[in-house]
């Protein structure tokens, strides 16, 4: 993992004394709220339904048992007790007092950890794949790479105030577990004659315009990596609409002016870019990429794994997945329970899996954009004390990429800007689905709920997917289908008319019972949907 | 009727216009009538309340009760959580919200 040198210390120890007299300027009445709100944003601060929310960037999602721990002592002492596992590997605390923010914030700090680049139109927290350095088919670690981003990022004093807000992700394996081109840019690590590059995709997104990112560049020598992301940004902070909110992403610039036309430009800006030395030499790309070598795995290991409790087979087969280390496994834990709140976390929880990382994960966790958390090495003789442990903490859930583990944004039991409440619909269907055999039946079907169209529940990418609005005060929830964030990246097409909360789980239950109906071996249903089109759900839902 | 609301500026709880103050209690909100938008003002530059606006509410025997529902979700809490609504003695209290 990567540890902070004294210059990241010293800008985030200043940036948390800089908030803290900010705040209190504001608390003793010497600036307004309107003077306030991009500075408290600029930090993470938001003012949300219920009280202050603040979101704690994790970088690229991999964090050590250390910051673990204090999320949970964040939780504790700050809040109420818990946290809220975000579908931007971030987390997020919902009541939050803003005369204690600046204690929190270096409490935060103390640890490495900041909530800068999780608010404003920055480049947010660098996102990635969650089995990173484990994964046996990426082609390098990510990591590194997404580290040398946030760097190049954190207060970057070009790309501070763009047209709107700016994601990036970056993959470095075929198989996409980050969404990577619904971001404004989705790199993939290649590799082309031997030799490491990254290829460009460029102007993707949810929201109210969904869009798939389409490819800028095929291949861009690593050693061009940061100057190539430099001009992407820089045609954009140029170009970007800043008149109308809805039309400032990148997409509807690439969209408008077209990728190609994108593309020469960014060449053309390249061109002088590379000229500015901005590139990293080699020895810091080195001392960088250091920190993220392979823990030391012991050789040797036996892969053997005693399966006779039944209720830790199911897990093992739900929940776990291979790791490219002979003897080691990836352990997911769903933050899904039955009922329960999609991505919420007690402090108590996040305890026990600070300690399991500790224990048995090289000190290891990643946070998924699906609001689940990943212990990355796990060795196969530990699988069954681990899922003990998780079992006793109520975090032993087997529904990885079944119909209950569901992504859900806040939604209006919590979010200001929500139209609609996420999480109850979340909870009936994972009741109305809770038998385990049904499930699995189903197979691998990705659900995904928004509380409205800026779509952090990313409905657009849900194999099924559910937005929530607003229909004269009253909740309504539209029904898509089709949409995948992975590797066959689509955008889910809406069914028809809307439906009430009940109407909405119903309408669910037909889709499933169709797909029952019309799957042939070996079809997910999202593969039924592509192959049967959306008229046999259509009138299955309908009638 | 129109209630006026806001948050605390420095807890960010949410809090409504008593006639005399702010209360985190709907129940004790009182008709603002026209006078809303000069009470906003004052109120938030004395700083007793940020981020205030004026909202639509109904009368009802147990008190105002704000005609949309994501004020409705601001007077009691998350429906998810009832436990940490203000009333987490009572598992109705969801309902007053829907």
């Amino acid at each position: 993992m990567y540890k902070y040198d004294n210059y990241d210390q010293a800008i985030v120890d200043a940036r948390v004394a800089e908030f803290r007299d900010q705040v209190n300027r504001r608390l003793r009445g010497e600036i307004t709220e309107d003077q306030f709100k991009p500075l408290r944003l600029m930090n993470g601060l938001y003012l949300q339904l219920h009280a202050y929310m603040l979101r704690v960037a994790i970088p690229y999602g991999t964090l050590d048992s250390r910051q673990m721990r204090m999320l949970a002592h964040i939780a504790r002492k700050y809040d109420r007790d818990y946290g809220h596992f975000t579908t931007r590997q971030n987390i997020q605390y919902n009541w939050i007092k803003l005369e204690e923010c600046g204690d929190l914030l270096e409490e935060l700090a103390s640890v490495e950890m900041h909530a800068i680049q999780t608010s404003g139109n920055c480049i947010r927290n660098i996102s990635s794949d969650q089995y990173a350095g484990a994964a046996a088919d990426e082609i390098a670690d990510p990591r590194p790479w997404a580290e040398l981003l946030r760097q190049w990022s954190t207060f970057h004093p070009e790309f501070s105030y763009l047209p709107r807000k700016f994601k990036i992700a970056v993959i470095a394996a075929n198989e996409d577990r980050a969404a990577m081109r619904l971001h404004d840019i989705g790199i993939q690590l290649v590799e082309r004659e031997g030799k490491l590059g990254a290829a460009f995709y460029v102007g993707g997104g949810m929201g109210r315009t969904p869009m798939i990112a389409p490819l800028i560049k095929d291949f861009v020598p690593i050693e061009d990596y940061l100057s190539y992301s430099e001009a992407c940004l820089r045609v954009y902070n140029r170009y970007g609409r800043r008149d109308n909110i809805y039309k400032a992403r990148i997409k509807i610039l690439v969209h408008e002016i077209g990728a190609e036309e994108y593309a020469r430009q960014v060449e053309e800006e390249f061109a002088h870019v590379k000229t500015l030395g901005i590139d990293p030499p080699a020895a810091e790309l080195e001392r960088i990429a250091a920190f993220f070598a392979p823990p030391p795995f012991e050789a040797g290991l036996s892969k053997d794994i005693d399966r006779s409790d039944p209720d830790f087979a199911v897990w093992l087969d739900q929940n776990v997945k291979p790791h490219k280390e002979a003897g080691y496994s990836i352990v997911n834990i769903s933050l899904k329970p039955i009922g329960g709140i999609p991505g919420d976390a007690s402090s108590a929880q996040i305890d026990v899996m600070a300690d399991l990382a500790e224990q048995y994960s090289f000190d290891e966790l990643r946070v998924t954009h699906a609001q689940n958390i990943v212990l990355p090495h796990v060795a196969k003789r530990d699988l069954y004390a681990v899922w003990q442990a998780l079992n006793a903490a109520e975090l032993a859930n087997a529904n990885l990429d079944l119909i209950s583990d569901i992504i859900a944004c806040p939604g209006l039991d919590y979010c200001s800007l929500a139209n609609a409440r996420s999480i109850p619909i979340a909870q009936k269907i994972a009741t109305r689905f809770s038998d385990a055999e049904r499930q699995r039946d189903l197979g691998e079907l990705k659900l995904k709920i928004s509380g409205c169209i800026n779509a952090c529940g990313h409905h657009h990418a849900g194999h099924i997917g559910i937005l929530g609005v607003d229909r004269k005060g009253v909740e309504n929830y539209q029904l898509t289908l089709g949409g995948s964030g992975a590797e066959d990246v689509s955008i889910g097409k809406i069914t028809g008319p809307g439906f009430d909360e009940d109407g909405i789980v119903d309408a669910v239950e037909r889709a499933t019972d169709k797909y029952k109906e019309l799957r042939e071996p070996g079809e997910r249903f999202v593969d039924t949907y592509r192959r049967v089109g959306m008229e046999p759900f259509k009138e299955a839902i309908y009638g | 009727m129109k209630l006026l609301t806001g948050n605390d500026l420095a807890s960010g709880a949410v809090t409504w216009w008593t006639g005399d103050g702010w209360s985190i209690h709907v129940e004790n909100a009182v008709d603002v009538g026209e006078s809303g938008d000069a009470i906003l003002h004052a109120e938030e530059g004395a700083r007793r309340v940020n981020a205030p606006y004026i909202i639509e509410a109904v009368p009802t025997p147990e008190g105002p009760r704000p005609a949309h529902i994501k004020d409705r979700v601001r007077a009691l809490g998350p429906t998810v959580r009832p436990d940490l609504t203000l009333k987490p003695a009572d598992p109705q209290a969801g309902e007053w919200v829907i």
